[in-house]
């Protein structure tokens, strides 16, 4: 183990915190309509899908070979650069969760990593035209095609069920959005866990402990499924929220429908080589679902915010990657240790903030706001 | 710079397509099964015809499923 030196040992536990905060980033997106239309109780939900992601884990055997995906040119990165890229990602997440929006925990990975590259080793490290065509154009596309395959779905749905007894069909559509909302935490689990494998793979690689292309050990695949799996179970309720209840009122054919649609659109794109956003799938999906429901109301003001987070992951990650960057490359072991205490300090300030008006798994149903201030009223309910 | 625009093109197409018939058997499904407990309700005799419409309905559900898992699971391929 004289191989594992203090930068790699920094890096590798880096790496398992952006898993656990991938994990309870996502949660929403396969949990969110069940726990909002009462398919599925909250605590079981998050229990369902962090099962299924630490069993994705194990199950995903192509693990990343590259840590980008040829984003950035792969033999200039050094272990710190992965680093500074990763305490980028986990600060955007965090501060995303704060506020309850769902972002795109792969973005921020990949914005924290060309922010630290590009500081690290200059701008001709960066591949842009990659950039546009694994994530700008997958960004664009991939909502649209769920929102529409969402919206035609469950527009039929409604139709067809019209005639039938309310109560049978409430009931028929949240078991079947047990099953659905299992097969997007399994596909997110061989999908996102091995993307933290990948990192840790390549820095152990990189700094000789393990052989050119030796697949992951034991030990990394059971520490990275077992993050993203507890950071699943624990849940980012706030997200939840706003998936399940802010953009639109979910009732139970829509998350039906909804879930099928994040499904096989993940399931298609991945299978043809396309790289994409769990999370922007998710919500278009969602808001697909409620367009296609005459009379049922779309909160475009959360869309937009939602958008327009989504715009800024990329670049918001990428800077705090570069200035973490720039810290190490000048700093050395102590300012890795500096940007290290920082983004500690920085996210427990985030946690902290995020205590002033709490979203749990017992009231994440009682509102469709995410406040990070005024704490909700408590006579609010639901809101109609 | 290179764009797939029909490898684009084909996962919109399967991926709405697979959705919608998706859901439109599992609607059929539920109408069934909606049929058969109102019949069961409403007095005696139950809807032989929506029980087996349901069954048959969810049954191409889970063989759709089934396909999906074996998707996602690189071990079976």
């Amino acid at each position: 183990m004289d191989h594992i030196t203090f930068l790699v040992a920094v890096v590798i536990v880096t790496a398992l915190a952006f898993d656990f905060t991938n994990g309870f980033h996502d949660t929403a997106n396969a949990m969110a309509t069940s726990i909002a239309t009462g398919a599925l109780k909250p605590k079981t939900a998050v229990l369902i899908s962090g099962v299924l992601n630490i069993v994705g884990a194990f199950l995903s055997t192509e693990v990343a070979k590259t840590i980008s995906g040829g984003i950035v040119d792969d033999t200039l990165v050094t272990p710190g650069m992965i680093f500074a890229g990763l305490i980028g990602a986990i600060l955007w997440n965090l501060m995303t969760w704060l506020v309850g929006l769902p972002s795109s925990s792969s973005h921020a990975l990949f914005g924290g990593l060309i922010g630290a590259v590009w500081v690290g080793a200059g701008s001709n490290g960066v591949h842009f035209d990659k950039v546009v065509e694994k994530i700008l154009i997958p960004a664009v596309a991939s909502p649209i095609v769920a929102g529409v395959a969402a919206l035609i779905a469950t527009f039929l749905a409604y139709k067809l069920t019209a005639r039938g007894r309310k109560k049978s069909v409430t009931k028929g559509f949240r078991l079947g959005q047990i099953a659905s909302a299992s097969l997007v935490s399994l596909a997110h689990g061989t999908n996102d866990a091995q993307k933290t494998m990948g990192v840790i793979t390549l820095t152990l690689i990189s700094a000789g402990a393990l052989g050119h292309d030796a697949g992951p050990p034991v030990w990394v695949i059971a520490c990275a499924g077992l993050a993203i799996g507890l950071g699943t179970y624990l849940g980012g309720w706030r997200i939840i929220r706003t998936m399940g209840k802010g953009l639109t009122e979910i009732q139970s054919p829509q998350g039906f429908a909804a879930e099928t649609a994040s499904t096989t659109v993940i399931l298609t794109s991945a299978h043809l080589g396309f790289a994409l956003s769990t999370t922007q799938v998710a919500s278009g999906s969602i808001l697909g679902a409620g367009l296609g429901r005459r009379l049922a109301e779309v909160r475009w003001g959360v869309a937009g915010r939602m958008a327009a987070a989504w715009l800024i992951t990329l670049p918001c990650a990428a800077l705090v990657g570069g200035i973490s960057a720039a810290a190490v490359k000048h700093g050395g072991n102590f300012g890795t240790v500096v940007v290290a205490l920082v983004g500690a300090a920085v996210a427990a300030g985030i946690v902290v903030l995020s205590r002033r008006n709490p979203v749990h798994a017992d009231n994440v149903n009682d509102h469709h706001e995410v406040a990070v201030r005024t704490p909700a009223p408590t006579h609010v309910g639901t809101a109609a | 710079m290179h764009l797939d625009w029909n490898a684009l093109g084909e996962v919109a197409a399967v991926s709405i397509g697979v959705t919608v018939a998706v859901v439109v058997v599992f609607a059929l499904g539920v109408l069934g099964l909606a049929r058969s407990e109102g019949a069961r309700e409403d007095g005696g005799g139950t809807s032989a015809v929506g029980a087996a419409q349901a069954g048959l309905c969810f049954l191409a559900c889970a063989a759709v499923v089934a396909y999906g898992i074996y998707l996602i699971v690189p071990q079976f391929h």
